[in-house]
């Protein structure tokens, strides 16, 4: 028993050490950061990176207001792909659970194809199209690109959380009168309503990931996402750490705080759908 | 409406609800996937709009004949291999740990759900900071231990730089890996561990006996999932060490994107990329055979 705990207690240390670092640099001033020993801990602790990301004025220049402007970006692109993804992939994963029909099995598996795609493959011939569209540089351009990433992700959870449900229940509501489509919306989806917000954080989750195409479309922070203005800097300035530390820790907070909340759902929810298939 | 209708109506009802999501997935990725086939057989060396000659599978021979090929070749392979091998054992052994009647499981569970909520960007912006020669927390660490007090360059020698960014993916990605094993360890019934204590297992056998093999579908989905993400890997390679020192840590995907962005061979990354596509491809496929086969032993 005590042998566990203290395994326990060494794994944790092995998590959180890493992100300990990570919130005590954004708070400790670039002197002490580099001194060639380490202060484990701030002498003199500074929100003046935070306050930066908060307030200073808008600027090409400012590093600081390109975080938080990353930020915003990548929250409303996020945020808007999630919600797109997310309907189409309740419906389509909706059939490809409870309904019979032609070439259902090789249309899942196109979709799941396409969801390991690696972004390189297609990464050029989409930066033409949206050239050619006028979408280069814009929010729409990546939630339009993030949605064929996120949506064959729904469908695959989604369809796999409908299989969880009692199929009698269209049954049921059929025999009360509704159409297909109206048991689906009325009895189906009100019920999926654990699997369809599991969905949307893994789906939310993915977006604010994304690097890649994000790194080859947007180049001005009308657009940039938080990944990008991160990497950027980190090439850039590589000795300033204090400030990409600030930035790291925002950037972690909407992923962390969904993470938590649908802790319990993580083992239950998708990696069931994906270990009994 | 498709809606209404018998079983006749279910072919079209379900075109109807795959219908948004077709445009939405295909109407993106399909001309894409064609056109970067297409601009593979062809020697294209520059973004402009132009002719170029045809050439065929040329791009695909040169590929084969091309020696830093092999070099990200045995990069990826390095590092898919080792990744994945220390993510499975590490995430095995926490997974047990967590499975394991602990006090306030759910505080350790959270705990390891961290690393997996960083993004990818953040942990290699992080660890590039860690491992920072003069300043870094690692140096400070073994110094202030005792164990030494040289500063190593730890993202300074090529093969040293691509063993500490698999540390840092590994450090990552093991979370996910513990909740996929932790899913496969609560379909193991307790009466079958039970069984095996009366009949004078002990633990290490119990392990090898019934864990293990009851874990293999679950190990199996982890394997090929993780290949195939460290086979596609580039953004944590992007942001540590931007595929150096002296290439010593350029894999295929950062090839690719170098050989298409930096040097402008559109015809000849293409080509690249089309053979990670067929490499995804064949693991996707043992993915998806493994699930069926799951299929069935799941019907009971």
């Amino acid at each position: 028993m005590i042998g566990i705990h203290v395994a326990a207690v060494v794994m944790a240390l092995v998590v959180l050490a890493p992100f300990a670092w990570l919130l005590i640099s954004s708070v400790s001033p670039s002197a002490e950061l580099l001194s060639p020993h380490p202060h484990w801990w701030p002498e003199n602790p500074t929100l003046e990176r935070y306050k930066a990301i908060f307030r200073s004025a808008p600027g090409e220049a400012d590093v600081a207001a390109n975080f938080r402007q990353a930020m915003v970006n990548s929250f409303i692109v996020a945020t808007l792909t999630t919600l797109v993804s997310l309907v189409v992939g309740a419906l389509g994963g909706y059939a490809f659970a409870r309904l019979k029909f032609r070439f259902r099995r090789t249309s899942l598996f196109t979709f799941l194809a396409i969801y390991m795609l690696p972004p390189i493959a297609l990464v050029i011939p989409l930066y033409l199209a949206l050239a050619n569209l006028d979408l280069l540089d814009t929010k729409t351009g990546l939630v339009i690109t993030y949605c064929s990433i996120v949506t064959p992700f729904c469908l695959w959870t989604m369809s796999n959380y409908y299989l969880s449900l009692p199929a009698d229940l269209e049954e049921a509501a059929r025999v009360d009168g509704c159409t297909r489509l109206g048991a689906l919306v009325r009895v189906i989806l009100p019920l999926a309503r654990p699997g369809l917000l599991t969905t949307g954080m893994f789906g939310f989750l993915l977006a604010w990931d994304e690097f890649l195409y994000s790194l080859i479309f947007t180049s001005t922070t009308q657009s940039k996402t938080i990944p990008v203005a991160i990497a950027e800097f980190t090439g850039k300035y590589s000795s300033d750490f204090g400030l990409i530390a600030a930035g790291g820790v925002l950037a972690t907070v909407p992923p962390l705080v969904l993470a938590l909340l649908f802790q319990r759902y993580i083992v239950g929810g998708l990696t069931s759908g994906a270990v009994k298939g | 409406m498709a809606g209404s209708g018998g079983g006749k109506g279910e072919g079209r009802f379900a075109l109807l609800l795959l219908l948004p999501a077709a445009v939405v997935v295909f109407g993106v990725v399909l001309y894409p996937v064609v056109r970067t086939f297409v601009v593979s057989l062809y020697d294209i060396t520059s973004p402009m709009p132009g002719s170029y000659p045809f050439v065929g599978l040329d791009n695909y021979v040169k590929v084969f004949q091309d020696s830093a090929f092999y070099t990200v070749l045995g990069h990826t392979m390095y590092f898919t291999l080792v990744s994945t091998f220390l993510e499975l054992t590490l995430g095995i052994a926490v997974a047990l740990l967590l499975n394991a009647p602990l006090k306030a499981r759910w505080l350790w569970r959270s705990i390891v759900v961290l690393p997996w909520a960083l993004p990818t960007i953040v942990n290699g912006a992080l660890w590039r900071w860690i491992y920072n020669g003069q300043y870094g927390a690692l140096n400070g660490l073994l110094d202030t231990v005792g164990i030494s007090d040289t500063p190593v360059q730890w993202l300074g020698t090529p093969f040293l730089a691509l063993n500490m960014v698999i540390v840092a993916d590994v450090w990552k990605n093991t979370s996910i890996v513990v909740f996929f094993i932790l899913a496969g360890l609560q379909t193991i019934p307790d009466d079958l561990y039970e069984a095996a204590r009366i009949d004078g297992a002990s633990a290490w056998r119990g392990f090898w006996r019934i864990t293990m093999p009851l874990l293999a579908p679950a190990i199996a989905v982890v394997l090929i999932l993780r290949t195939i993400e460290a086979f596609k890997v580039f953004d944590i390679i992007y942001v540590m060490t931007g595929g150096g020192p002296a290439s010593g840590t350029q894999t295929v995907a950062f090839y690719t994107y170098l050989q298409a962005f930096s040097n402008q061979l559109f015809g000849y990354g293409a080509a690249l990329a089309y053979l990670i596509v067929l490499a995804v491809f064949a693991l996707a496929m043992a993915y998806l055979r493994l699930l069926r086969q799951g299929q069935m032993a799941g019907v009971e």
